[in-house]
């Protein structure tokens, strides 16, 4: 009994190990992390190098997951069947025939679960009104179009727009400094989208219109959130029209904030009203307005 | 999801078919090579040299041992899947549109196109065993059955009794395979107004679904040829599928490919819209191609399918486990 632990220890005496014995049960075992949400595993290993001393070396490698699929036998043996035809004799440019898809694609809904088409959602709600009423109010100003869809999601909006049908267009914050330039300096270039009729509101500036359109702004996003996550999230609350994280381009992962744009401002403060310190994910959520709002 | 996105065809793709292990894809185009992929990861598995023309439409054997083509080259042929070896070819006097094997793989209905002075005409062919017993001879040939109208598709009707038909003039019709007299017609007021363009059946053959140019799908029973459902699209309807494992279809359209590059992209409607099958409501779309997609095919397990546009691509989606269970 007593022997016992002698033994052991004397096992694990290392000076009196001879030179070229394998040192390796002296190092911490080889740690494995991940894959997390982003794919990303890390592997740590110890091992000495020729000096002797003890280094760590740390893999970080991105793991791509493929559908499984479970196949039956016949389609087991139908894996090792050679190659044929064109495709027999290719390497490197039969394997860039097949890629993923860089971009994550939605099954995007038309509308938000639970509510049905023909049945307005809210009494207050002006969208869907304008919706059912044969859509009388809804008129693209760049296609004419009544009732489809708005004029910032007109399909035609980059083409060439029509002029001098916007008499009547209803006067914006910016109209009454942009529209004064192309009416004094005649023979001044003017860009078509500031000529008088043009659609202003979906033309060069689209970009930024859009970012500022009924935009909220979440933080304090956990890293492992992504856009579907946000979009399931937020679009309970109404149509949303746009739904972005921002993601560091170095490491791939979250930021930890990023923003909705709803279609309707009520949706939108709805979600706010909501949402905001509401626990996601270990997280409590800041939800903002983008923007301050303009009171 | 991420599609995984498949570029073996020069030219736009024609039509889309899995076997029924749902292991491989197989896709037609407008070149002259049918490709067989594998239905998991994309990998390009072989090709079938042979044809000199556009190939319209494949189908497979249920052993996948055996494919068979149609061609506007005016023939069809018959492919060892394995190889890649054709086995035999069917000459016809004009393109052949659409082929479908008969349940138990013994028979296949090829349809060929007016071309010159010949009518459209439907022929049924006997597939032997042993490719070496292999003749041309038709069983069936119904001759002008659709006029100078093209059919698109013919495809085989519950337990070989029956061929159900569509085509340019947007009427359906059940032929009777034994003696080929036209046991049902739709008619004008419930059928489609234009093309019918796709096809396709229920996996327990009770039911069909076809698209057309008229902007619609319709749902049909397969033996009384009664309309079930109407599905409505923004844009005309080139391909249609259905999911065989929840109450969904699939159709895929666009405008016109000739009218294209005339107007946004954004505008064409590009995406495989989603509709519920008893409600008829879209459920939603998958956006991704650069022109309007011209085949569509769910895989036998329903949890993937691919589409092939015009732009030459085809793309394979792996639902995501959100899809299975979208309420609506």
């Amino acid at each position: 009994m007593t022997i016992d632990p002698q033994q052991k220890t004397s096992k694990f005496r290392w000076g009196e190990m001879d030179e070229d014995d394998d040192l390796d049960f002296l190092l911490p075992p080889k740690q494995v992390i991940g894959p997390d949400g982003n794919g990303l595993k890390t592997v740590i290993e110890y091992k000495f190098n020729d000096e002797g001393s003890k280094v760590k070396i740390t893999t970080k490698s991105r793991v791509r997951k493929l559908a499984s699929a479970r196949l039956n036998k016949r389609a087991m043996e139908r894996r090792s069947w050679p190659k044929f035809g064109d495709a027999a004799n290719e390497d490197a440019a039969g394997s860039r025939l097949t890629m993923v898809s860089t971009e994550e694609i939605l099954l995007e809904r038309p509308r938000a679960p639970g509510t049905k088409a023909d049945e307005s959602k809210a009494a207050g709600d002006s969208l869907s009104q304008l919706g059912k009423g044969g859509g009388v109010l809804m008129v693209c100003r760049t296609c004419h179009k009544k009732g489809d869809h708005w004029t910032s999601k007109c399909p035609y909006k980059d083409l060439a727009a029509p002029a001098d049908v916007f008499v009547d267009k209803p006067p914006t914050g910016e109209t009454s400094t942009a529209s004064a330039a192309p009416g004094t300096g005649k023979a001044a270039y003017v860009p078509p989208s500031m000529r008088a009729g043009a659609d202003r509101s979906a033309g060069g500036s689209d970009m930024r219109r859009r970012n500022d359109e009924n935009s909220v702004r979440v933080t304090n996003l956990s890293e492992d959130t992504r856009e579907p996550d946000l979009m399931e999230l937020f679009h309970p609350f109404g149509a949303v029209t746009r739904v972005y994280v921002a993601i560091d381009q170095k490491t791939g992962m979250s930021r930890g904030f990023g923003f909705v744009n709803f279609v309707s401002r009520e949706d939108a403060q709805r979600a706010i009203n909501k949402l905001n310190g509401y626990g996601y994910d270990n997280l409590i959520l800041r939800v903002e307005w983008a923007t301050p709002r303009p009171t | 999801m991420r599609p995984i996105l498949m570029k073996g065809h020069e030219r736009p793709l024609t039509f889309l078919r899995y076997n029924r292990d749902g292991d491989m894809l197989f896709s037609c185009a407008k070149d002259h090579t049918p490709t067989l992929w594998y239905a998991d990861n994309g990998q390009r598995h072989g090709t079938y040299r042979g044809h000199n023309g556009a190939v319209w439409c494949c189908d497979v054997s249920r052993d996948s041992s055996r494919l068979i083509t149609g061609s506007a080259d005016q023939t069809a042929k018959l492919w060892d899947v394995k190889t890649g070896k054709q086995l035999f070819s069917f000459k016809f006097s004009s393109p052949a549109r659409s082929v479908d094997f008969s349940v138990g793989d013994k028979l296949a209905v090829i349809t060929t196109d007016p071309f010159m002075e010949r009518t459209s005409a439907i022929h049924v062919k006997r597939i032997a065993d042993d490719p070496q017993d292999q003749v041309s001879d038709s069983v069936l040939v119904l001759e002008n059955p659709e006029g100078r109208k093209r059919i698109n598709r013919a495809v085989w009707g519950p337990l070989n009794q029956t061929i159900v038909s569509g085509g340019e003039d947007a009427i359906l019709r059940i032929w009777d395979a034994e003696t080929g007299k036209l046991l049902k017609e739709t008619d004008k007021e419930v059928g489609h107004k234009q093309t019918i363009t796709s096809l396709c059946k229920s996996a327990d053959d009770s039911h069909f679904l076809t698209g057309s140019l008229d902007k619609t799908a319709k749902l049909w029973d397969m033996r009384t040829l009664t309309l079930i459902k109407t599905y409505t699209s923004g844009v005309p309807v080139n391909a249609v599928s259905m999911s065989p494992l929840l109450d969904h279809v699939v159709i895929g359209g666009g405008q016109d490919a000739s009218a294209v590059t005339t107007t946004d992209h954004r505008a064409g409607n590009f995406e495989a819209k989603f509709y519920d099958k008893i409600l008829q409501e879209e459920i939603g779309g998958v956006k991704g191609h650069f022109g309007p997609i011209n085949a569509l095919a769910f895989n036998p397990d329903g949890r993937s399918f691919s589409s092939g546009g015009e732009d030459g691509y085809v793309r394979l989606h792996h639902f995501d486990s959100d899809y299975f269970n979208i309420k609506i």
